[in-house]
């Protein structure tokens, strides 16, 4: 509710104005600086309310930007970045949870509900299409029954 | 005074909805005419004293009056008169106090406007409507009161947060409000019909347009909050997936498939069940807004319990009324008859699977806020579930959806054609993969998904022209002849056209946005330049203004393209004396579409600034796309069929006026 007062209202708890990447810290290499803003968009500000350290301006986010720079410019690949800052923080510091036995029901869920509504679906409409074309055949009792019927409401047949 | 008579007239509000909420239920049980009446006069009472209510807080606010503590905690003397109006809101026990202004607005709304309902069911209806704002009004009284004064008044309020002190407040929260609260007339219905245990054809027909009204509200309102978060916040995002803009989205997927599904109801009397569930379940998820942002359960678990008195309070809310009309649906909606018979290619499967996959987006995304919640409180272990998360998971949903979505208005009601839909949706089609080969070749081969976005945006745009070129025949019979089609099509066929159009728009904006959004972050000293794509920069100087509340360091950028003066921009940073907080406020060139985004950061010592340049083509398309949806719900809503009603059984069920 009120989404946006309210983001705007928990990002001021936290910090003044947002307004992240500063100039200094921008990375010589632009294929490295890339790295690092893909990086940093993964990672959570611990002390914000769920901003990426890319967004965030409180000095957590510019300690853990500079820091992932650091790693980046030392040789580390994306994952030893991620896996030395998760040993540090906790997978809490992840925007996008590890899979592990805690977060499977999180993983398993949103292709989980939509296979069983998909199921579902299917089955209604094999049951609805059921009852709608296979009905019963008429007896021959009905079939007479019918003909006659069909027979009276003529004016006069010569038959 | 003022706020006493707020406060009297509060009370006053429920004690109506507590007589509107029993006698009418009494009344359509005993088939007692005046009983059932009540209902309607005491929902229109009950609406004439919330507005007093509300009345006399805004009052508070115009005249400053600290000795009321809310106007205190959130007003100053020197605020603009519009912000002294708009903070009336801009604050948990006021915004409580709007919300159910708007719950009371839709009661009287269907007491004055709902001639045409069947008495029973209106005085059901009204009494469900009236047990929620009885629920509300208890709780503003007990745990959220906005009159509450203090001893020793003090001569200066303490302002407004500044970065609400903004237009957006104006128009986000209010709109927002009565898409939420619009939903509650739906349920309302539901909870009705499921009491009766009587539902048909023309049921759907009543709610339609309260559900679309609703639809559209939620609709700009989230795009207006979104724009809001855009120009406010200074490094050009526009949707975060917080835990706060996800209780908006959710109650928008589900109103969008409730609005999909009553169609099939309302033509087919099919999807009846289905269509009861999404209308408890839209409202339900606007509740579980409420309860999230309300009870502070989103900071922290921790928060949640060492101050429980209101999300206590919400969450009892909570769970009555979502456990209440579940456990009703459930006893009740067994009993129901299954409607129409049909194929599964057809108008009612392709509308199914809409329902499907917005059903299932809206579980995800569900799940995704409030998985890490049930963690931390259930094992303790902290984990982030953001943006990534939500776009890996949202996407794979959204894509088969739109890919589908021309597919539907093309299909015939019972037994379609989808060979026949996909021959009439060639050139969409061809349109779209031509879209997806020029802009693979325009970027050169990069690997990104781009392409396919664009491509999929213009298919979706195209089916919905398809739509209406079918329906008018426009490429197959004479002009003139289309023309008088065209103005013959009923409105909501125009609707629905314009509404897929407008999906198409916002997606184009969204992938433009993110996939062309260039960025330069630099720290410039005056008469110094930059360059970004086609647009070069001077930071010419600094000026010091003074507002009426505040003081604002004013940059000055004059903005050229090949040599020529386009404009001069002036971001700015403000202070707030009272609260000591600065804000930035972006400045914004539109060209077109596109928008050319400035805002500053930290000034060195040495005088040099630090500029946020964005150029961000496109972007617009997000928000207008979001206005043409909602257009095309207005279009619908001006249908003569919704405006007529169905047709009337009122003839049996006038009956003798209460007096």
């Amino acid at each position: 509710m009120r989404s946006v007062i309210l983001a705007v209202l928990i990002v001021l708890q936290t910090m003044t104005l947002a307004a992240a990447v500063q100039p200094d810290e921008v990375l010589k290499d632009p294929a490295l600086e890339t790295r690092a803003r893909h990086l940093s968009r993964e990672l959570r500000c611990m002390v914000c309310q769920n901003q990426s350290i890319d967004d965030s301006d409180a000095p957590l986010a510019r300690d853990l930007r500079l820091l992932v720079r650091d790693r980046l410019t030392a040789g580390d690949s994306d994952q030893q970045v991620l896996d030395f800052l998760v040993a540090r923080y906790g997978d809490f510091v992840l925007l996008r949870p590890p899979v592990r036995t805690s977060t499977f029901l999180l993983w398993t869920f949103p292709p989980a509900i939509f296979l069983a509504g998909a199921i579902a679906l299917a089955l209604t409409l094999r049951r609805r299409k059921q009852t709608g074309e296979n009905f019963p055949d008429l007896t021959k009792a009905e079939q007479e029954r019918l003909a006659t019927l069909v027979d009276d409401r003529r004016p006069t047949s010569p038959r | 005074m003022i706020a006493e008579l707020g406060h009297y007239a509060l009370v006053l509000a429920l004690g109506l909805s507590l007589i509107q909420g029993v006698a009418p239920l009494i009344g359509a049980r005993r088939g007692d005419a005046a009983l059932m009446q009540l209902g309607s006069s005491t929902a229109l009472m009950q609406f004439v004293f919330a507005a007093a209510s509300f009345a006399a807080l805004v009052a508070c606010y115009l005249m400053s009056d600290f000795s009321v503590a809310n106007v205190f905690q959130n007003s100053n003397s020197q605020m603009p008169v519009i912000y002294k109006f708009t903070s009336a809101w801009g604050n948990h026990e006021g915004s409580m106090l709007l919300w159910v202004l708007i719950l009371a607005l839709f009661g009287a709304l269907v007491a004055g406007f709902g001639s045409n309902l069947p008495a029973t069911l209106k005085a059901d209806v009204l009494a469900v409507q009236a047990w929620i704002g009885a629920a509300f009004y208890l709780f503003i009284l007990f745990t959220s009161n906005p009159f509450l004064r203090i001893a020793e008044p003090p001569f200066e309020g303490r302002d407004l947060n500044p970065i609400l002190q903004d237009f957006g407040l104006a128009v986000h929260p209010p709109l927002l409000y009565l898409g939420y609260v619009g939903c509650s007339i739906a349920f309302s219905f539901a909870a009705a019909a499921l009491i009766e245990g009587r539902i048909d054809a023309a049921w759907a027909r009543y709610v339609r347009p309260w559900t679309l009204g609703a639809w559209m509200a939620l609709t700009v309102g989230i795009a207006m909050g979104s724009y809001w978060a855009y120009y406010e916040l200074g490094w050009g995002g526009w949707w975060f997936w917080d835990p706060v803009e996800n209780a908006s989205l959710m109650p928008w997927l589900a109103a969008t498939a409730l609005l999909h599904s009553a169609v099939v109801m309302e033509k087919r009397d099919a999807l009846k069940i289905w269509t009861l569930l999404l209308a408890i379940l839209a409202f339900s998820l606007s509740l579980l807004g409420t309860f999230l942002v309300r009870s502070g359960v989103l900071t922290s678990v921790h928060t949640f319990a060492s101050d429980p008195t209101r999300g206590v309070f919400i969450l009892a809310i909570l769970v009555i009324f979502i456990g209440g009309s579940l456990a009703l649906f459930a006893w009740r909606a067994p009993a129901l008859t299954q409607g129409g018979l049909f194929a599964p290619v057809s108008r009612e499967g392709a509308l199914l699977l809409n329902n499907l996959f917005l059903a299932s987006a809206c579980a995800t995304v569900f799940v995704g806020t409030l998985y890490p919640l049930a963690l931390e409180a259930l094992t303790g272990d902290k984990i982030s579930v953001g943006a990534p998360f939500f776009v890996l998971t949202f996407a794979p949903l959204f894509v088969p959806l739109l890919l589908a979505m021309p597919f539907g208005p093309l299909l015939a009601w019972k037994r379609g054609d989808a060979y026949g839909a996909a021959q009439r949706l060639l050139a969409a089609a061809a349109v779209g993969v031509m879209a997806v080969v020029i802009v693979l070749i325009a970027e050169g081969g990069s690997v990104s998904l781009a392409p396919f976005g664009i491509g999929l945006a213009l298919f979706v745009m195209g089916g919905a022209v398809t739509d209406l070129a079918e329906r008018t025949g426009v490429v197959r019979i004479p002009f003139a002849a289309a023309r008088a089609r065209a103005a013959g099509l009923p409105r909501s066929a125009w609707g629905t056209a314009l509404a897929h159009f407008g999906v198409g728009v916002t997606l184009l904006g969204i992938v433009a946005e993110t996939h062309w959004n260039a960025e330069r972050i630099v720290s410039l000293k005056p008469s110094q330049a930059v360059t970004l794509r086609h647009y070069e920069l001077t930071f010419e100087d600094v000026v010091a203004r003074q507002g009426p509340n505040y003081r604002e360091q004013v940059a000055r950028f004059a903005v050229r393209r090949d040599g020529q003066v386009l404009a001069t921009l002036e971001p700015s940073k403000r202070s707030f004396a009272t609260r000591g907080m600065t804000t930035t406020e972006a400045a914004l060139l539109t060209r077109g579409v596109s928008q050319l985004y400035v805002s500053l950061g930290d000034t060195a010592a040495d005088g040099a600034l630090v500029v946020r340049i964005y150029h961000k083509p496109l972007v617009l398309l997000i928000w207008l796309g979001a206005l043409v949806m909602a257009l095309g719900g207005a279009l619908s809503l001006s249908d003569r069929r919704l405006r007529i009603g169905a047709p009337k059984p009122a003839a049996k069920s006038t009956l003798a006026p209460a007096e």
